[in-house]
């Protein structure tokens, strides 16, 4: 991966712009973040190979940077993205990784599913 | 130090590298006596954050590099019977209750051990963790002849709740096949290995017997989790 370049990447989320894919989107803090630190309020979501359909993508600011997709009922929109790579298979990955290395953030675009 | 005689081992555990810092020691000796011994690993921790920064890996490819690692661990092991289950990191506890419990069964069927390892329920902290030692406990609880169940515990209450641990192996004489194992799962373990490389060298005893001692809980079945399933 690389760090994002706001033009590149614009060019990448307006290709997938108008097309059905497939979503990969996650927020974490680690399953042992209570573990390390008993006060820690530890949330996160998950949601993998939904079909989308956006009308508009955006990449906004500097880095972290935010990404939106407007879809025509709705919103998709993901916070902190530091990388970015389109992979071997065409697929749009995204994520934003903390001065650690692990990974807080991932929002990834596909035209083909992604695995299990 | 030689351990007790068994028929067959089968090891349980939801994560590569799971295995490594707690367990491997254990893995390497019954293998160096002669006892088969299986391993299954219902995942190949796809949803893992050490990622790097610069990113070494993608959300995408990092299930192939845990896998390889994986296979690399069960070789420093001298383990040959390794199973991936093919269930996908983060997502076991929302698996059908029942489906799990037969996943074990069926390995437990097949392999008749005479003794099990996985984790502690209540007591093993990730969500991966506790529905895995929720499984075997239930599979092995319908059981007529029950093997012996040996769970590893480390939640921050275990002493609280468990005490000492029952069972400790002083694996001194496999340090270098647990150190292999713990390696070959590099991409999760670099930063926690080269703090304790770091430790080591300065002769902190604390982190010698945390890496040569492997302790276990036997269950205890008069205390169970649950009333029934």
């Amino acid at each position: 991966m690389e760090l994002v370049e706001v033009k590149k990447l614009q060019v990448q989320l307006d290709a997938f712009a108008g097309k059905d894919v497939y979503l990969h989107l996650e927020t974490t803090n680690g399953s042992y973040a209570t573990h390390f630190n008993e006060g820690f309020f530890n949330a996160g979501a998950f949601i993998r190979n939904v079909v989308i359909n956006y009308e508009l993508g955006k990449v906004v600011g500097e880095s972290p940077h935010r990404v939106g997709l407007k879809l025509p009922h709705g919103w998709v929109y993901a916070q902190g993205i530091t990388h970015y790579e389109m992979d071997e298979q065409g697929r749009l990955l995204l994520a934003g990784h903390d001065g650690s290395g692990k990974l807080a953030v991932a929002l990834e675009i596909s035209e083909t599913p992604f695995s299990y | 130090m030689a351990l007790p005689e068994e028929r067959h081992v089968l090891v349980v555990f939801p994560h590569p590298d799971d295995e490594a810092f707690g367990v491997s020691g254990t893995i390497s000796t019954y293998i160096k006596q002669g006892t088969p011994v299986t391993y299954a690993c219902l995942t190949l921790g796809e949803m893992g954050r050490n990622l790097g920064n610069p990113p070494f890996a993608t959300r995408e490819s990092l299930p192939e590099i845990r896998k390889k690692e994986l296979q690399a661990s069960a070789e420093a092991m001298g383990l040959t019977d390794l199973r991936m289950m093919g269930l996908r990191d983060k997502t076991v506890e929302f698996e059908e209750d029942e489906k799990m419990v037969g996943m074990m069964a069926e390995l437990i069927t097949e392999l008749n051990p005479s003794l099990i390892i996985t984790f502690y329920p209540n007591l093993s902290v990730h969500p991966d963790h506790e529905a895995t030692a929720r499984a075997v406990v239930r599979a092995v609880r319908r059981m007529k002849d029950r093997p012996k169940l040996h769970c590893v515990a480390f939640a921050n209450n275990t002493l609280e709740v468990l005490g000492a641990p029952d069972i400790v192996h002083d694996m001194s004489a496999v340090r270098d096949q647990k150190m292999g194992a713990m390696k070959a799962h590099i991409s999760q373990t670099a930063w926690m290995l080269e703090e304790m490389e770091h430790k080591l060298a300065q002769g902190d005893m604390d982190t010698e017997n945390w890496l040569t001692q492997e302790r276990f809980y036997a269950y205890r079945w008069d205390q169970d989790f649950e009333e029934t399933f």
